[in-house]
C-alpha cells in the first residue's frame, strides 16, 4: 500500500489548477492525513504553464520530492514539464479527446488514463467542472473514496447554490465511474484515512494570523507576488478586530503610512518583496532613527530587478541585513518553517515594541505560497503574549522630562530602550526625525550628541542579544562529524534528507537558523564539526558568508538558484556529494 | 482638549533658522492660531512635515510630530489619522516636497480624502538647496539648474487637487495672516482632506514671486461673488492662467471621509495583552 503518493495537476494559467489542487489538497487534510502543497506558476493571469503538486501522507510531509505517482494533465505540455518526476507506473489523466492532447505519447512504463472529461462534465451539468471530473477520476485512482471530496466542494462552491454543489459531486462521481467501468485499471493506491483534524494553510496566511493575534491593527501595502496573500488574508478580516488595510500608491506608501500608525500607537506591518523592499529603504533608515515599532515582511523572490516573481531564492538576505544607507539598528527574522511563520511573526511584534526598531520578518516563496496540514493547536492563541515594550503612562510622563518639562523621547538610557508615549500622552508631546537628534527628538550635530544618540540605538541590538534567545533549532545526530547550517523554507527538505542519508550510513548534524540578525553565534558547533555544509537558495551564499563571518572558519556551500525549492531526495544527493568533496553548482536538469 | 488652549502653547521654545522675513513664519503662526481656535492642544495634535525649509515646522512647534523623509509626509499624516482618528493630524510640506518628489502621494491622499489638513508652503524655488526650480516655478523662471530659465511650465496644484476629487481646496498668503489662520481653520474644520496652498514667499532665492508681486495680484475670493459649493466656478478661477486668488476655491459640503467609508472610528493603540477574543475562529477558518 502506497502511502506517500504525490499527485499533480498541471495545464494553462487560467484553467483553474490552483482551485483544484486545493480542493483535493483540503478533502486530504479533512480526512486525516498530512498535504504539502507546491505550485509551478508563471507571472501571467491567463496561459503558461502552471501546476499545484499534493504530497500527502498518514506521518508529517514536511517538503516536496522527486517523484509523481498520480498526473492530471491539461495540456501536453503539463507532461513534459514533469518528465523528470514521472516514473514507472506514474499514472497519467488526460481528455484524449480534446484535439489538442490528442497526440499525447504516454511515456513508456507509464499508465495513461484517457477520459473524457469534458463530455463527462457536461453530462453532470457543464464543461467548466471537467477539472471536477479529473479530481473524481484521480481520486479512484488513489484508492481515496470520493465522497471526502464532498465537504471540501461545498467549502469551494457552497456560495454558488446547492445546485452548483451537487452537479460538482456529480461531475466527481462521473470521474470515478469511468475509471471504474471504462478502463481496466486496477487498484495500486490505497489512501488511509485517520481521525486527526487538520487545518491547511500557507505561510503568508499563517503571517496574516498571527498579525491579528499579535494585536496588528493597521496594514498598509501594495500588492506584490509573493506577499499579495497576507494582504488579502487581512482584508475582511482585521476590521473585524478594530483594524483596517489600505492598499497604498505604492511601496513608499505603504511604509510610511504603517510609520504613521505604528507612530500613533497602533501595531504596524507592512509586507513586500524584494523590489519593494528597495523602494522602502530610505524610509527603513528613519523608522530606526525615528525609534518607531515596525514590522515589514519581505516575502522573498527571485531577483535581482523584477527577477523571476514566481519562483522560489533566498536572495535578500544583503538586502535585509545592509540595505539602506549609514548604519541601520534592526532585526531580521527567518521562520523555517509554516508553523513557524507564526510564532515568529508573533514574536516580531513584541521586538519592534520592546527595542522600538524595525523588524524584517522574511519568508521565502516556498514557504509563502505553498500549504501544509497543522494540527489546529499548533496555532496557540491561548500562549500569545503581548508585550508592547516602554510604552509609558501618564503618570510616568514626569519621571522623563527634562528640567524645562519637555519630554525626552530619545532619553540615553542604559539598555539603549526610550521611554514611548502614544500621541494623546498629557505632557508627552514631542516631536522626532530622521536627523540626528537629541534625547528631546530635536536636531542636532554636536559630536557628543550624535556619538550618544547613536551608541544608544545600537545598544538596543545589544540589549536584546543578552535578553532574547535567538536560538537554533536541531535535528539529526548531535555528534555528527558533518555539520549542515540552513535558513528559511530549507528545515523541511533537511529534516526529510536526514533520513534518507541516514540510509545510506551518513550521520549528520542539522541546524536550522530562523534569526539572521542578531543571530545564535555557531562557532562552537562549526568547530567541533569536520565538515560544515550551508545550504540556501542562492548564488553567492549570503548565510554561509555570515556563519564564515562569525566563526572564521571556511564552509562548504550547497546553493540552488534555478528558481525551484530544494527537494529533499537531491539535497540528500548535494550533501552526499559535498561530503565526499564533489561539489559542483547544481545541474538543471533538462 | 481643553478649551483655554492659546495659539503660543502649539510653540516649541526652539528659534526657527528661517531666513529673517521667510513666508513660513506666518504659515506656522496661522496653523498654530487655527489649531487653537479649533479647541486643539498639543497633546492631541500630530505635526507630520516633509523636507525642505517647511519640514523644519515640526521642530518649531510644540505638538507630537514627525520630521520624516523628502515627499512622504502625506501617507505619515494618513497612518495617523487612521490609527487614531481622536488625534488631530496636520500635514505641511513645500512645493518641491508635495508637488514634486511627493505628487503622486497627494493625488492619492486627496482622492482617499483622508481626514487631516494639509498646508504647503509655496514658495516656487527649492529653497533649502539654495535655489533650484521647483515644480510651481513659473515657465522661464532662472535658477542655478535653469540659467536660461525653466522649460517647463509650472504644475497647477489646485487643478490636481480638483481633478482627483478634492473635496475642500484653498489657496492663502502668509503674511494676511488673519485670514490665512482663517483659511487653515477652515481646512481642519472641514470634513475631510483640507488642502490649503500657502504663497509663502522665498525672501532669499525667488525675486519674481515676492511679496510685493502678491499683494499686488491677489484676488481675494471673499470680495467676490465666488461659490465655493459651484464646482464649475471653482474649476473656471482654478483653470485660469496666471490667477492668484486667495480664500475656498472648492468645498464640497457632502464630503465623507474615508475613516467614515471605511468605519474607522477606534483607537488601533488599545490592543489586549494577548490574542484577542475569537481569535480561534482564524485558525477553524483553514479546516
Amino acid at each position: 500500500m502506497v502511502n506517500d503518493l504525490n499527485w499533480a495537476i498541471g495545464g494553462e494559467a487560467g484553467d483553474g489548477i490552483d482551485s483544484t489542487g486545493k480542493i483535493f489538497a483540503r478533502a486530504l487534510s479533512r480526512a486525516g492525513r498530512h498535504v504539502f502543497t507546491s505550485k509551478d506558476f508563471a507571472s501571467r493571469i491567463r496561459g503558461g504553464y502552471t501546476a499545484y503538486k499534493v504530497r500527502t501522507a498518514v506521518e508529517r510531509v514536511e517538503s516536496v520530492v522527486d517523484r509523481l505517482d498520480i498526473l492530471i494533465a491539461l495540456t501536453e505540455r503539463t507532461i513534459d514539464e514533469n518528465l523528470d518526476e514521472l516514473k514507472e507506473g506514474s499514472v497519467i489523466i488526460y481528455d484524449g479527446e480534446q484535439t489538442t492532447m490528442a497526440d499525447v505519447e504516454v511515456p513508456e512504463g507509464m499508465i495513461g488514463l484517457e477520459i473524457p472529461l469534458n463530455s463527462l462534465a457536461e453530462k453532470a451539468g457543464g464543461a467548466i467542472m471537467r477539472n471536477v471530473v479529473a479530481l473524481g477520476a484521480a481520486s479512484e485512482v488513489a484508492g481515496f473514496p470520493v465522497e471526502y471530496l464532498d465537504e471540501a466542494l461545498v467549502k469551494r462552491f457552497g456560495e454558488k447554490g446547492e445546485a452548483i454543489v451537487s452537479n460538482n459531486r456529480e461531475a466527481a462521481r462521473l470521474g470515478r465511474d469511468f475509471v471504474r467501468e471504462e478502463t481496466d485499471y486496477s487498484e495500486e493506491f490505497s489512501l488511509e484515512t485517520t481521525d486527526e483534524d487538520y487545518v491547511l494553510l500557507n505561510g503568508d496566511e499563517a503571517i496574516g494570523m498571527a498579525a491579528i493575534a499579535a494585536g496588528c491593527r493597521f496594514y498598509a501595502g501594495y500588492p506584490i507576488t509573493p506577499a499579495t496573500d497576507i494582504m488579502e488574508y487581512l482584508t475582511g478580516r482585521i476590521e473585524a478586530f478594530g483594524g483596517a488595510v489600505v492598499q497604498a500608491e505604492d511601496e513608499l506608501s505603504a511604509i510610511n503610512m504603517a510609520l504613521g500608525a505604528a507612530r500613533a500607537g497602533a501595531r504596524a506591518m507592512t509586507a513586500t518583496s524584494g523590489p519593494g523592499i528597495d523602494l522602502m529603504s530610505e524610509t527603513f533608515g528613519l523608522v530606526a532613527t525615528s525609534e518607531t515599532p515596525l514590522v515589514i515582511a519581505n516575502v522573498m523572490r527571485s531577483g535581482p530587478s523584477t527577477g523571476m516573481p514566481t519562483k522560489q531564492e533566498q536572495g535578500d538576505l544583503n538586502a535585509m541585513l545592509y540595505g539602506g544607507h549609514g548604519e541601520i539598528p534592526r532585526f531580521v527574522l527567518a521562520p523555517t518553517t509554516i508553523g513557524e511563520c507564526f510564532d515568529r511573526t508573533v514574536e516580531a511584534f513584541n521586538l519592534a515594541e520592546k527595542y522600538q526598531l524595525p523588524v524584517y520578518l522574511t519568508a521565502d516563496l516556498a514557504l509563502a505560497v505553498t500549504e501544509q496540514t497543522y494540527s489546529p493547536e499548533r496555532f496557540d492563541m491561548e500562549g500569545v503574549e503581548i508585550d508592547r515594550g516602554k510604552v509609558v503612562d501618564p503618570d510616568e510622563v514626569e519621571e522623563w522630562l527634562d528640567e524645562k518639562g519637555r519630554f525626552k523621547a530619545h532619553a540615553a538610557t542604559e539598555d539603549g530602550v526610550s521611554p514611548r508615549a502614544l500621541p494623546g500622552t498629557p505632557d508627552a508631546a514631542h516631536m522626532t526625525t530622521g536627523l540626528e537628534h537629541d534625547e528631546l527628538g530635536r536636531r542636532t550635530e554636536e559630536e557628543d550628541v550624535r556619538v550618544e544618540q547613536v551608541q544608544k540605538r545600537q545598544r538596543k541590538v545589544d540589549t536584546a542579544r543578552d535578553r532574547e534567545a535567538f536560538d537554533y533549532r536541531e535535528f539529526g545526530d548531535p555528534d555528527a562529524e558533518t555539520l549542515v547550517i540552513s535558513w528559511g523554507s530549507n528545515e523541511g527538505a533537511m529534516r526529510e534528507a536526514l533520513g534518507m542519508l541516514d540510509d545510506r550510513g551518513i550521520d549528520v548534524r542539522f541546524l536550522s537558523v530562523p534569526y539572521i540578525y542578531p543571530r545564535p553565534d555557531l562557532t562552537d558547533e562549526v568547530e567541533a564539526a569536520e565538515d560544515v555544509i550551508v545550504v540556501e537558495c542562492n548564488a553567492t551564499g549570503q548565510f554561509a558568508d555570515l556563519i564564515e563571518h562569525d566563526t572564521l572558519t571556511r564552509v562548504q556551500r550547497v546553493m540552488k538558484y534555478t528558481g525551484v525549492r530544494f527537494k529533499a531526495d537531491e539535497l540528500a544527493d548535494e550533501i552526499e556529494g559535498a561530503i565526499a568533496g564533489e561539489r559542483a553548482p547544481p545541474e538543471v536538469k533538462r | 482638549m481643553s478649551s483655554d488652549t492659546h495659539f503660543t502653547d502649539f510653540k516649541s521654545d526652539k528659534q526657527p533658522t528661517w531666513c529673517p522675513g521667510c513666508g513660513d513664519f506666518g504659515t506656522m503662526n496661522g496653523m498654530m492660531k487655527a489649531l487653537a481656535e479649533t479647541g486643539n492642544d498639543p497633546d492631541n495634535t500630530f505635526v507630520v512635515a516633509g523636507i525642505g525649509c517647511s519640514g523644519k515646522i515640526g521642530t518649531y512647534m510644540h505638538s507630537y510630530a514627525l520630521h520624516g523623509v523628502h515627499g512622504r509626509a502625506l501617507p505619515v499624516g494618513t497612518g495617523v489619522k487612521l490609527a487614531n482618528p481622536d488625534l488631530e493630524v496636520m500635514v505641511a510640506g513645500g512645493d518641491g516636497d508635495g508637488y514634486s518628489i511627493g505628487v503622486g502621494h497627494f493625488i492619492h491622499a486627496v482622492r482617499r480624502n483622508i481626514d487631516i489638513t494639509y498646508v504647503v508652503m509655496d514658495n516656487r524655488i527649492y529653497g533649502l538647496t539654495k535655489g533650484q526650480a521647483s515644480p510651481t516655478s513659473r515657465q522661464g523662471f532662472e535658477t542655478a539648474t535653469s540659467p536660461d530659465g525653466t522649460v517647463e511650465p509650472p504644475v497647477n496644484p489646485q487643478a490636481l487637487a480638483l481633478a482627483a476629487g478634492g473635496t475642500f481646496i484653498a489657496q492663502s498668503f502668509s503674511s494676511d495672516s488673519q485670514r490665512h489662520a482663517d483659511l487653515v481653520q477652515r481646512a481642519i474644520e472641514h470634513d475631510g482632506f483640507g488642502f490649503v496652498n500657502v504663497y509663502s514667499p522665498c525672501v532669499t532665492f525667488n525675486d519674481v514671486d515676492t511679496y510685493d508681486y502678491f499683494r499686488d495680484s491677489i484676488v481675494n475670493l471673499d470680495e467676490t461673488d465666488h461659490d465655493p459649493g459651484n464646482y464649475e466656478a471653482a474649476k473656471d478661477r482654478i483653470m485660469d492662467p496666471g490667477a492668484e486668488h486667495i480664500g475656498v476655491l472648492y468645498q464640497n459640503e457632502d464630503s465623507v471621509p474615508f475613516s467614515e467609508r471605511e468605519g474607522i472610528d477606534r483607537n488601533m493603540a488599545d490592543i489586549p495583552d494577548g490574542a484577542p477574543e475569537r481569535a480561534d475562529r482564524l485558525v477553524r477558518e483553514f479546516y
